[in-house]
């Protein structure tokens, strides 16, 4: 107990040890879950309106599809 | 007959990495890389930090406050090693005109931004108890809050334009002009007197820092370089698709007007 109390006092610099690595960690992984977020939101909003287009084939160029082939030349 | 569409050797690695603009050759490699990056992020991040935290010594003078070092020195060298790329990027898309340059300068720029204020966020925690001070505008500290305001710039330049491909360039111009500011940040300790220390680890010569304190030192700098690939990847696909999903409700308002 008072080995970890010692180790969580960091000889007096708890109070900016410790925010150091918690503004990292949030930073950080705020970072990561909006990214990620961003992607699955775009992931689904792509899939819905594909979904909802009429089957055509149509000559694909620059474009991202998730079902119609792979863009393979 | 079939001919080679490159001359030379520039050509060729230009040609193969315009391989990667296809977006779905870009999908499935970097759907393959994400695991691998983030996982490898994640294992070095853990031995990490067990090693900043647990396992290392402290500093003779600095005491236990020199862990907010493995912290501090690695979101310094990314936010100049993202800004770098960043710039490459830029370059890349100005004068190559690969279509995927400016998607990934564009991507990197926030994960640049975030590691250029947690530098500058723990180094202000680590200078209040050494220095005596949370701010002193000296070369390296002012170098590298120019660094963070040309980042919020690259970002704020992108966006500002109706015309993304306007807005691109730009910002793409804004990078490699900033880029003067990376050696600045580099030697900054050298060429003025700084309050800051010189460098320990990226010198000429051997590293003035103990093993000890370097394994954490690398282990951590490996974990957040991992770190930014896989948000990179992410970033990148999130934008292809962003891309697509414009061109996808191009497509119906102009199939169906006023539905």
């Amino acid at each position: 107990m008072e080995a970890i109390a010692a180790f969580l006092d960091m000889d007096g610099y708890a109070g900016y040890v410790w925010p150091a690595y918690a503004v990292a960690a949030a930073v950080l992984a705020a970072l990561a879950v909006l990214s990620v977020r961003r992607l699955r939101r775009n992931q689904r909003d792509v899939a819905v309106l594909e979904a909802d287009r009429p089957r055509r084939r149509r000559p694909r160029c620059a474009d991202e599809g998730a079902s119609e082939g792979d863009g393979e030349a | 007959m079939l001919r080679r569409p490159w001359r030379n050797r520039s050509d060729r690695a230009v040609s193969s990495l315009h391989r990667f603009a296809n977006p779905g050759r870009f999908r499935r490699s970097s759907a393959a890389l994400l695991p691998w990056c983030a996982g490898g992020a994640a294992a070095a991040l853990g031995v990490g930090l067990y090693f900043a935290l647990f396992s290392s010594p402290p500093d003779y003078q600095q005491g236990q406050s020199v862990r907010i070092m493995y912290v501090h020195v690695p979101a310094a060298w990314m936010a100049l090693m993202v800004y770098a790329a960043m710039a490459a990027a830029s370059a890349a898309g100005l004068i190559w005109r690969h279509p995927l340059a400016h998607v990934a300068a564009r991507a990197a720029a926030p994960v640049g931004a975030a590691f250029t204020f947690v530098c500058l966020a723990t180094g202000a925690l680590w200078g209040k108890p050494m220095w005596g001070a949370w701010w002193v505008w000296d070369a390296r500290l002012t170098s590298v809050l120019i660094l963070f305001f040309l980042y919020l710039g690259y970002i704020a330049l992108a966006n500002a334009f109706d015309d993304p491909v306007r807005g691109e360039r730009a910002a793409a111009l804004l990078a490699l002009v900033g880029f003067v500011n990376v050696p600045i940040v580099k030697f900054s300790v050298d060429w003025w007197s700084t309050l800051h220390q010189p460098a320990s680890v990226a010198r000429i010569g051997p590293p003035a820092i103990d093993a000890s304190m370097l394994a954490p030192l690398l282990l951590m700098a490996a974990g957040f370089a991992l770190f930014f690939v896989s948000i990179l990847l992410v970033r990148v696909r999130s934008e292809l698709l962003a891309r697509r999903l414009r061109a996808l409700r191009l497509a119906r308002a102009r199939a169906a007007p006023g539905a």
